[in-house]
């Protein structure tokens, strides 16, 4: 057979929502109209979502090309020059080249998403030619559980989910309590505003998070496994369900797995909308189709978990990691990353950066790197102020940390935990205060309600945030504050509410002069709070019409060429004009 | 209002009447009914081992269900943290402005329902507006308000 030229498309939700569905329409319409001599593809999301849709082309010789931003003119340039012609168009194609990668892939190392953008999702064939299931081919010959723990704790590997807590003693505790019935179970309720890592990953490369699964089930010795996933992601749950039906069929699951006496059965369990499902015994109630509350601890689902039997939670993420663990050994893993944080860990970059999508990095990297390396900057042109790391848990850690190393406790050292990854960047447009309102409303809105702190607590907190958002703050309330988030850490039973004050207590940490000049000044600084700004125009302009024509409300005045002037009583400061002015000539007072 | 409780039972029959089949069972009678009538739960309660205060109770726990109805088409706009840094709020102001109702209301005409919504994890592309299957990226006030425009454009065209 000679080898043919292939196209392929990125089919995630980020790409379909870049535009991907057209293209892909466009692509099989000309192939076969065309009788191009192409096989036609697709794959998940290869990270750099800030470019999406992608299409890789690859040669009969194997080099493979990357198009980024590709609509479907673009692609009918690329099918007559490049599959036709045999003339790669070299202006669209990415940097990021596979084989001599640049900065962007440079501090990058791929254990989780190694496979993303270069399996089909939906072929198992993919997934088995790049080492796929010989991770559970290996434990399942050596037939030795214990020794199959020791090696996942000797890596050091800690769960990715947020808390951090080593896997290999997870799995040791599920084991020796094991009886006539274990679970085993998969949170992928990625319910953290700002994280999407998980969703990639189910979404590219479902097989190697059923991998991960089955060798944790050979290893406590459970049969039966659920994974708990968002119902907000649709197409996770379809590639999921495919990639079940497929290693079932391959016998890689279901009964007597690989010609041994093991059997192991995948379900997928949709989530209904609960973030406090993320906590692991909210997350049983659900499955077990009750309300989401969490309750206390002990028994730890080790003990009584899933039906009141032992199981063993972990998020998408710490599966993942354990077949290439498996593959490469603990001492390969454990080389990677800081003293007590080994590994990578792949960030969600998100808000106002240049680069955003996923990066897998080592841990022990730079926040700068990672934000103005990797993610290069601001994509606003303006000084990066601030990221939030860990959503509702996490915090806000200044600019002028960015030499912080990242690891699970340094970063709790900064007051923000590492979460699951989420990263979102924030420019001098962000008001510090508006962010803690903006947390505190969501998790006083996803809070159970099951412990009075925590459910009456951030209410209190939420309606003083709003009250000096709104001007109305008085000098008693950062004391307040304190005091309240003091006491809703200490006095709630699960995670949500044990984080939920982080928001605002590194807020407090890091930026309480812009809090005061809220109370005291009545100023918001970065022009979000509106009672507490006003847009002005100054010199710079140029009368150049763009703010008026795009002002909601109508209420700037002035001819072209001349300077124009804000109707401050019509203003509703809604910043759109420092937005789209490109002369720096709308300021915030 | 009267409901086709066949449909119910239907859906009972194909996903299970266990009591931990609460979340799936809900889900399927959203997806017919496009809400939860309170009949369908009474009607659960009655041919299950489901009672009714769990279904009540975990009908109004979870985010994706309703207990009202919706209009035709639901606008969404996300208000995750890079949507919110991003300028989401505005995209609601000017939805509110262009629909003429309040953030969760249908309008009169049961066409539109606008929806804020928590991440919808397309966070490269905030903020974000879904309707439907479809995702609305890179948006501002006037290009959220000209959704509708095109949403109405489509309607003709049928």
């Amino acid at each position: 057979m000679t080898a043919q030229t292939q196209i392929i498309i990125g089919m995630s939700t980020c790409n379909i929502a870049a535009g991907a569905q057209d293209v892909l329409h466009l692509i099989e319409n000309r192939v076969a109209a065309d009788g191009l001599d192409a096989r036609v593809s697709v794959m998940g999301c290869l990270g750099m979502c800030y470019c999406e849709p992608q299409v890789k082309v690859i040669d009969p010789d194997g080099t493979a090309h990357v198009y980024t931003r590709v609509t479907p003119r673009r692609m009918e340039r690329i099918l007559a020059d490049h599959v036709a012609g045999g003339q790669p168009r070299q202006p669209w194609i990415a940097n990021f080249r596979e084989g001599a990668e640049h900065d962007l892939m440079d501090k990058q190392q791929r254990i989780v998403l190694g496979n993303c953008g270069h399996v089909n999702p939906d072929d198992i064939n993919d997934y088995i030619a790049r080492e796929g299931y010989q991770a559970l081919e290996k434990v399942l010959a050596q037939n030795d559980p214990e020794a199959l723990i020791e090696e996942v704790q000797n890596s050091g590997l800690r769960g990715r989910g947020g808390a951090g807590f080593s896997t290999g003693l997870k799995w040791r505790f599920a084991r020796n309590n094991r009886g006539d019935k274990n679970y085993v179970i998969c949170n992928a309720d990625e319910g953290d505003p700002g994280a999407f890592m998980d969703r990639t990953t189910l979404e590219s490369d479902p097989h190697l998070v059923l991998e991960g699964m089955a060798i944790g089930a050979f290893a406590v010795g459970a049969d039966e496994a659920y994974i708990y996933c968002r119902a907000e992601y649709p197409m996770a749950i379809a590639r999921l369900e495919r990639a079940i039906a497929q290693a079932e069929e391959r016998g890689y699951l279901g009964q007597g797995i690989l010609g041994t006496d093991f059997s192991f059965r995948v379900h997928v369990k949709e989530g209904a909308g609960a973030f406090v499902c993320g906590e692991e015994t909210a997350l049983i109630a659900s499955i077990e189709g009750q309300r989401g509350m969490p309750r206390s601890r002990p028994p730890f689902p080790a003990e009584a978990g899933l039906f009141g039997k032992p199981t063993t939670i972990n998020n998408v993420e710490t599966w993942s990691n354990i077949p290439w663990i498996v593959r490469n050994g603990a001492a390969a893993f454990g080389a990677l990353g800081t003293e007590k944080s080994k590994g990578t860990k792949v960030f969600a970059l998100a808000g106002k950066i240049k680069h955003g999508g996923l990066v897998e990095v080592p841990m022990g990297i730079t926040l700068h790197e990672i934000i103005h390396e990797i993610g290069g900057g601001t994509n606003s042109g303006r000084p990066v102020k601030a990221v939030q790391l860990g959503g509702p848990s996490g915090g806000c850690i200044p600019a002028h940390m960015f030499d912080l190393r990242i690891d699970y406790d340094e970063v709790t050292r900064t007051g923000a935990i590492m979460g699951s990854g989420g990263m979102v960047v924030m420019d001098d447009t962000t008001c510090m205060v508006d962010v803690a309102r903006y947390f505190l409303n969501f998790t006083q809105l996803e809070s159970c309600g099951k412990c009075t702190f925590c459910r009456v607590g951030t209410t209190r907190m939420l309606e003083i945030l709003t009250r000096i958002c709104e001007g109305e703050g008085v000098p008693e309330d950062i004391e307040r504050l304190e005091h309240l988030a003091h006491q809703v850490k200490h006095t709630s039973l699960c995670g949500l509410g044990q984080s939920a004050p982080n928001p605002v207590l590194t807020t407090l940490r890091y930026f309480r002069d812009e809090y005061e000049e809220h109370i005291f000044a009545k100023h918001c600084r970065s022009g979000k709070c509106r009672n507490l700004c006003s847009y002005e125009i100054t010199d710079n302009c140029t009368g150049c019409l763009i703010c008026k024509k795009d002002c909601p409300v109508n209420c700037i005045e002035g001819a072209r060429k001349q300077k124009h002037v804000i109707d401050q009583d019509a203003c509703i400061r809604c910043g759109v004009c420092r937005d789209v002015c490109k002369f720096d000539a709308v300021i915030v007072k | 209002m009267n409901i086709d409780l066949t449909q119910v039972d239907a859906i009972v029959a194909r996903v299970g009447t266990d009591a931990n089949l609460t979340i799936p069972v809900l889900q399927e009678v959203q997806e017919a009914f496009r809400y939860i009538p309170l009949e369908a739960i009474e009607r659960i309660a009655a041919t299950t081992d489901m009672t009714e205060s769990q279904l009540y109770g975990v009908a109004t726990f979870y985010a994706q269900f309703r207990l009202a109805p919706v209009g035709e088409q639901i606008i969404k706009v996300c208000h995750g943290t890079a949507c919110h840094v991003g300028g989401a709020e505005g995209l609601t102001e000017s939805l509110e402005t262009r629909l003429g109702i309040r953030n969760g209301e249908n309008t009169p005409d049961m066409k539109y329902t606008l929806e804020a919504v928590a991440c919808v994890g397309c966070c490269s592309l905030a903020p974000v507006v879904m309707v439907g299957e479809r995702t609305f990226g890179s948006l501002d006030r006037r290009k959220a308000a000209a959704i509708v425009d095109e949403l109405e454009e489509r309607k003709d065209a049928k």
